[in-house]
């Protein structure tokens, strides 16, 4: 099958690594937008520049990534979401931010700006915005005994906001409308001529959960753009910090998806799992999140050698307890019955958007950037990723207990052969223009970030979380369901608000 | 199940002891709790917590402190699930302009005496968002702030540490 670079026609722009971005015209841009709408390719981007949009996408095989840049000097451009519906809400936010207009957009209520900004169009021409803010219309819903139940923005327990409309009749949730944006801090604006060190801590702030996944993912992008060779030992420190970070999720996940089924037992345990690792990280790593600690260039500091211990204890700890749980887990009927045939996405949807993450690959679609991209170190350890067909909570909670089987088995072969040497290679920005492009994966899917280094700052960082392909396909996955079943879903899925609103 | 239930009857609990009050908390509390406030609630407080548009690493770290090794319900503080319920606010982020009507709107449906508790140094000034065209910057230009807690997140122990202040005022 023919890669994607060779199948579109543009210009290829110099100094853009380590995958191929082509300027291409209208035709290029309605013939993309057709291999996505067909599913020969897979939508991974789609963001606004000055005067311009960029969309990344991944060939069948999931090998290759290529950028298309279509300039629209006019102010508007051809909507990809008309014909591939995951593009609908990059393609709202994107006019939010950007003013420009996607021209047959079905949707074309606002996404992120809710209204309260006191400027309109910020990464665009700016302009100050009139008093009045129009309401926000929801999607019409007809029907006999339909009810609605408006949730949010601020929610019953510790999480973040969003504003969740549901339609039911009586029990059974008939619409899921979801409403985000309200934690959009303005973090590309911010991106906008910071220092690289001060890129990277605003892209380790992106979604506190992936901390250590979205520093690496901009460290690459700027790695790549400025051609810099990674000492060895910092590539394994960051796997390994990489790895604790999707076991300390993992942990949190298992335990709190039981939690919403009642069963808080399991949560507790999981809760010692995830406390015991966020400890070792942080004695290792200075930072129980591991926050600031991959920077461009390699890693911010060093692993003591008492850590070794500490690791090899923490590893003993989970083997030791962890197989009980998923004894637990499995042979408890009552869980079992709540997490089995709940929330089923279906396996079209998932490969549809592309979903990433458990969400993904709970659902056949078997993407993991690790292996896909084989990013080093990844490229020289024995892993596997798991894949299940199911499609419902159960399965998303089998691929998180297999995911942290395989985690412990690469932290295993990190500790074995990690390298000696130097942690950081000199990170030596020119005056030339050099552009670059992230992925990495973290605990909850793939996080891509593309960025344009110019005078040695940044002048534009696009980050994508991947919730943006996760939480349309809740709003699928919860219809038919019941109302008191929606947070089993929903923690089953874990999207991040922060990460997707930016 | 069985097994594991007994297991932990059997273990040490994990549960450690109680952090050292905060001198430098005490004092910036000390100006704003009223003693009759505090002799009306006794030594229990209701926390609802709200995340105004934080990058969920407080979450994080304000979950942890429910779990086994710093078990806050052991010293009268649990976590609600609204602002009726609720004496204290937990506010995290630096307040975007997109939360800032529902944290206005959480802290007036929550009953008095109460107080707010900012966590997160973003929360302090806007810390590393501050200057977006998106937030606010800062929990105590939105409602009146009682106490920081400093920390990008802060973790578990700072944060038993400014909430035990709190009752020790």
């Amino acid at each position: 099958m023919p890669w994607p670079s060779d199948e579109i026609e543009g210009n290829k722009i110099a100094d853009h690594r380590p995958w191929p971005r082509f300027a291409v015209n209208e035709d290029a841009w309605r013939f993309a937008t057709a291999q996505l709408a067909t599913g020969r390719w897979t939508l991974l981007g789609l963001w606004g520049d000055t005067g311009a949009v960029h969309m990344a996408v991944l060939d069948a095989n999931m090998r290759e990534i290529a950028l298309l840049t279509l300039s629209c000097p006019a102010g508007h451009f051809l909507s990809v979401g008309a014909l591939h519906p995951p593009a609908i809400r990059l393609e709202r936010a994107l006019r939010d931010l950007y003013g420009l207009e996607p021209i047959g957009l079905p949707d074309t209520r606002p996404w992120l700006d809710l209204g309260f900004w006191n400027a309109q169009y910020p990464l665009g021409e700016r302009r100050g915005r009139s008093s009045t803010r129009a309401p926000y219309v929801f999607l019409p819903v007809a029907g006999d005994s339909l009810h609605q139940i408006p949730v949010g923005p601020v929610h019953a327990g510790i999480i973040e906001p969003g504003h969740f409309r549901f339609t039911a009749n009586g029990e059974t949730v008939v619409r899921l409308e979801q409403r985000l944006g309200y934690v959009h801090k303005g973090i590309e604006a911010l991106m906008a001529g910071a220092s690289l060190d001060a890129a990277a801590r605003l892209a380790g702030r992106t979604s506190g959960d992936s901390t250590v996944a979205y520093a690496l993912a901009f460290a690459h992008a700027v790695e790549a753009a400025l051609e810099v060779k990674l000492p060895p030992r910092a590539l394994y420190l960051r796997a390994l910090m990489a790895e604790l970070e999707r076991l300390a999720n993992h942990f949190g996940d298992i335990g709190a998806i039981c939690n919403d089924a009642s069963f808080s037992l399991m949560n507790a345990q999981c809760a010692i799992l995830r406390e015991k690792t966020l400890r070792t990280a942080g004695s290792c790593f200075g930072h129980r999140l591991m926050m600031d600690a991959v920077v461009p260039g390699g890693v911010a500091r060093d692993l003591a050698a008492t850590c070794t211990a500490e690791i090899a204890i923490l590893l003993e700890d989970i083997r030791r307890l962890f197989p009980q749980l998923v004894e637990l887990y499995d042979n408890t009927a009552s869980l079992q019955d709540r997490t089995a045939t709940t929330g089923v996405l279906r396996a079209e949807l998932a490969r549809q958007f592309g979903a990433g993450g458990y969400v993904g690959r709970a659902s056949g679609r078997a993407f993991d950037a690790r292996k896909m991209l084989g990013y080093p170190p990844y490229d020289r350890l024995d892993f596997e990723v798991p894949v299940l067909d199911a499609g419902d909570v159960n399965a998303r909670v089998w691929v998180r207990i297999r995911e942290v089987e395989q985690s412990l088995g690469l932290i295993d072969q990190i500790m074995r052969d990690l390298p000696t040497g130097a942690l950081r290679a000199l990170v030596q920005p020119t005056d030339e223009v050099h552009e670059g492009l992230g992925m990495t994966e973290a605990f909850r899917g793939d996080v891509l970030v593309w960025l344009r280094l110019e005078g040695g700052r940044v002048s534009r960082c696009h980050l994508r979380d991947p919730s943006w392909f996760q939480w349309p396909l809740l709003e699928a996955a919860i219809e038919g369901n019941i109302v008191a079943d929606f947070p089993l879903c929903n923690k089953s899925f874990n999207c991040s608000y922060s990460g997707h609103d930016l | 199940m069985r097994k594991i239930l007994f297991e932990t009857l059997m273990r040490r609990p994990l549960t450690e002891a109680a952090p050292v009050k905060d001198d430098k908390m005490l004092a910036e509390l000390a100006a704003s709790l009223e003693r009759a406030a505090r002799r009306r609630l006794g030594r229990s407080l209701s926390i609802r917590e709200v995340d105004a548009g934080s990058c969920n690493g407080c979450e994080l770290e304000i979950h942890a402190l429910n779990n086994a090794f710093y078990d806050l319900e052991r010293f009268g503080l649990h976590f609600v699930a609204s602002p009726r319920h609720a004496d204290v606010l937990l506010v995290t982020g630096p307040v975007t302009r997109n939360m800032r009507e529902a944290l206005e709107r959480t802290y007036n449906a929550t009953p008095d005496p109460k107080w707010v508790v900012a966590v997160g140094d973003c929360a302090v000034d806007g810390g590393i968002f501050s200057g977006s065209y998106a937030v606010v910057g800062g929990v105590s230009g939105v409602v009146p702030v009682d106490l920081h807690i400093r920390g990008c997140p802060p973790d578990p122990i700072q944060l038993l540490k400014g909430l035990l202040a709190l009752l020790a005022a």
